[in-house]
């Protein structure tokens, strides 16, 4: 007995309660473990959280909406609280509950507001983490398995922010489903039965709300919650990417422990996202279905768009010419009006989401793990993919805003298609070329930098008469940052002939592999590395003489270049 | 019925009831269809000094007579409310050639409006100018209103009328500013590439039911800024440029006390 009571004991309520199920579970190491994590500390790690906290308001807030929205095809007239201009109309009862619960449910209205903002932000939250991860080389070994998981979440969030939009059942998300029967008819073979087991018959039938439903309150959520689940664990079983720094290394973890530093920011974080998406749904209206009426499959309004992450869909269809591109084989039609762009130009986009990390491991033949994040200038090719991405995305994006571009900007909506059909094949390669410049241009600053320091505007004239200009060297810390890169090289492959003269199996494909990594690899700029360093220094020794006299805590401790005075 | 019966293989009967079917149509037709009011009440000097009006600002382009010329099409028969319609907005005399006649600033004041607009009443018959209780939106049902619009102005016009492009750089206006009487006039005269929703087509008490509905969406909307009612476009942007904008600000805020 008396070995047991040897540790103090707990006094406090909560402290016995802690005692109580640490005897029980030992979750007291696992908090320890948790507590202590170190992780390290940059605005944009919290990019993710954004979306993380969307996520959890879009929980919250649909939890409530699910207590009074009926997802119901039945008919009914509309007689209640809300808009005179709704007043007796025939409508699905899944339309007519979206507005009895906008105008009869307290705080209803603002619930459904705040719920399809959190959406909107969800979504935005997730492209500017994936663009930090991208940007950065997070996906990198060991985080491609993360990395695959949050596509998957973004594809979902695409699926979840689809349903949702549809569910009020109003005339533009009839339109959206139009859309969505068009496309998949548009599948070779199989489209038409597609859409009738989509559907239960003809579009639009009257099964489709209660399956969107179910899609859209059970199984998205679930997926997501679940790969939400994963996406964390990973993270924290990978430890968290840190940015380049003064002794950041692949090999520790420099920041603060989770409790309370971390913890504190996160939950703040929380707040804040909180804060800002309840403003947002009490003070702006979005999406008020009553505007456009219960669902009638004839009338579409202007300025019918999908939410703005589907966009690109809508500018990918609005810039397809019809003309020509519908063809007629043996008596069945392939619309390669809808199919190419509906169906191939976002599977090409997704394609490139799924495939990039292990392109960049393939034509880098890199294998080691990697947890100092990388500049973006430092990989000039894969940035400069990044960006044309993003170019062709938002050039999409804009096509399907043709004509609110054209209204407010009074030009003319067929020459602004023209453009765009212009801009989709010509905007990502000019994004792309241009980026990677900019890129190497910034790597070549970097080096100058290294080699020569800042320019102080000092100028000195000797005594024999020789004038220069005070260059004060960088200190460690911005020289580590930019000498500790890796410029990768094209891949080296075995030659087509072993000593004997036979021919290599596997040769033509090495060789094409090493095309590719030649487009990655063949413009770089090598860091500057310790010899030139020394040789830079030698060459400008008035100036580090100079500077020396100026700044004297730059000459310590300079770790590996050796000065010479 | 004999009688009748026998001469049905007569040979003018073909022509007898060819006569009595024009005859009847023509009968209906005076009886059923929309009389096309002129401005009765227009006295002869008004007519003079719309004349005197219209040839000063409008002939350039309409012809002396306002028989149209190869620039502008023919004012016989447009009537009254296709005039007050164009004068009153300020889309006629015309700023500028461009895909469409743009609004500005009204050039000729009320009484020289109602003068051009009796002036090319005369001319021939056409629409009248509607009686402030043809539009008054107090006496239309806006719910049968929303249904009209639904299907006959919002692919055009948006959902709740904020406005939509054409082709070609032309565009459907907004209607939130246009008043209720432009807008039965722009129904019944089909301005610019809007067609013309004549009475048998939308009834003047269903035009007067669309015009409640359009006044009833400037009431703002229930859920707070309408963000000019453009739908998910604008939506996404605002997303974007407040949601995304002050959490990012607030993130930068946060970490910067990191490094």
């Amino acid at each position: 007995m008396s070995t047991i009571h040897s540790a103090a004991q707990p006094t406090t309520p909560i402290g016995k309660t802690a005692d109580y199920l640490d005897q029980r579970t030992k979750v007291g190491v696992l908090t320890k473990q948790l507590v202590r994590k170190v992780f390290p500390d940059h605005w944009s790690f919290m990019l993710g959280e954004i979306a993380l906290w969307s996520f959890v308001v879009l929980i919250l807030s649909g939890f409530f909406l699910t207590m009074f929205f009926e997802p119901s095809m039945a008919l009914t007239h509309y007689h209640g609280e809300g808009p005179a201009s709704m007043q007796g109309q025939l409508m699905s009862v899944a339309f007519a509950s979206t507005v009895d619960m906008s105008f009869e449910v307290r705080g209803g209205l603002l619930m459904r507001q705040i719920h399809h903002w959190s959406a909107l932000v969800f979504m935005a939250g997730i492209v500017v983490h994936m663009m930090r991860v991208f940007f950065t080389g997070a996906f990198r070994k060991p985080r491609e398995l993360n990395y695959l998981v949050g596509v998957t979440m973004m594809i979902l969030g695409l699926g979840a922010g689809f349903t949702g939009y549809s569910l009020p059942d109003d005339v533009l998300s009839g339109n959206g489903l139009r859309i969505t029967d068009g496309v998949v008819k548009s599948i070779p073979i199989i489209g038409s039965y597609m859409s009738y087991f989509i559907f239960g018959g003809e579009f639009p039938g009257e099964h489709i709300i209660p399956r969107l439903f179910t899609l859209h309150i059970l199984v998205i959520p679930a997926l997501l919650l679940a790969l939400i689940g994963l996406h964390l664990f990973l993270m924290v079983l990978n430890k968290h990417t840190q940015y380049p720094g003064g002794g950041r290394t692949d090999r520790n973890v420099v920041g603060y422990p989770a409790v309370p530093a971390f913890a504190t920011k996160m939950g703040g974080n929380f707040f804040i996202v909180f804060g800002v998406l309840a403003l947002m749904g009490g003070t702006m209206a979005i999406n008020n279905v009553w505007n456009y009426g219960p669902f009638d499959p004839s009338p579409v309004s202007a300025g019918a768009q999908p939410d703005w992450y589907m966009l690109f869909l809508e500018g990918s269809l609005r810039l397809m010419p019809g003309q020509g591109t519908e063809w007629v084989i043996g008596g069945y039609t392939l619309s390669l009006n809808v199919l190419i762009p509906a169906v191939v130009v976002p599977g090409l986009l997704f394609t490139f989401l799924f495939v990039y990390p292990f392109l960049e491991a393939k034509v880098t033949g890199d294998h080691r793990e990697h947890h100092v994040l990388d500049r973006p200038r430092n990989v000039p090719v894969r940035t400069g993919l990044g960006v044309a991405f993003l170019a062709a995305f938002v050039i999409l994006a804009l096509a399907g805003s043709n004509d609110l571009i054209a209204t407010h900007f009074a030009l003319s909506i067929n020459t602004i298609t023209w453009v765009f059909r212009v801009l989709i094949f010509v905007g990502p390669v000019f994004a792309f070329w241009i980026t990677k410049r900019i890129c190497l241009g910034l790597q070549r600053k970097d080096r100058e930098l290294v080699l020569h320091g800042h320019e102080t505007g000092r100028i000195v004239r000797f005594a024999n008469g020789e004038y220069i200009e005070v260059h004060r060297p960088l200190d460690e810390h911005d020289r580590w940052l930019r000498v500790n890169y890796e410029a990768h090289k094209p891949l080296e492959i075995a030659p087509a002939m072993d000593a004997r003269g036979v021919r290599r199996k596997g040769y033509m494909v090495d060789r094409q592999w090493q095309r590719v990594s030649r487009f990655f690899f063949e413009d770089r700029v090598e860091p500057v590395t310790p010899a030139e360093l020394a040789a830079a220094h030698a060459h400008g020794g008035h100036d580090e003489l100079e500077a020396e006299r100026g700044t004297p805590e730059l000459v310590s401790g300079s770790g590996n270049v050796e000065r010479e005075h | 019925m004999k009688a009748l019966a026998a001469r049905r293989h007569h040979r003018a009967a073909p022509v007898v009831l060819l006569l009595l079917a024009l005859l009847v149509t023509g009968g209906v037709y005076a009886v059923l269809a929309p009389s096309p009011a002129t401005a009765d009440t227009a006295s002869t000097a008004d007519i003079e000094t719309g004349k005197k009006l219209f040839q000063a600002n409008c002939a350039t382009c309409h012809g002396p007579n306002a028989e149209g010329t190869s620039q502008a099409p023919s004012l016989v028969g447009v009537g009254a409310a296709a005039v007050d319609f164009q004068v009153s907005t300020g889309r006629m005399p015309m700023q500028m050639n461009g895909p469409q006649a743009q609004q500005k600033p009204r050039q000729m004041d009320e009484e020289q409006t109602a003068a051009l607009a009796a002036y090319v009443a005369s001319l021939g018959p056409g629409p009248a100018i509607p009686t402030d209780e043809q539009v008054d939106p107090a006496l239309g049902d806006s719910s049968n209103g929303a249904l009209l619009f639904r299907t006959n102005c919002a692919m055009c016009h948006n959902a709740v009328g904020a406005g939509g492009a054409l082709s070609e750089g032309k565009w459907a206006p907004a209607l939130w500013d246009v008043s209720e009487r432009n807008i039965y006039q722009a129904m019944v005269t089909g301005p610019q590439s809007m067609p013309v929703f004549n009475d048998a087509n939308i009834t003047p008490e269903e035009k007067r039911d669309i015009i409640a509905f359009l006044v009833e969406q400037r009431e703002g909307s229930a859920g707070g800024m309408a963000l000019g009612a453009l739908g998910p476009v604008s939506e996404g942007l605002w997303a974007w440029v407040v949601g995304i904008g002050l959490i990012i600000g607030a993130a930068v805020w946060i970490g910067a006390k990191s490094s």
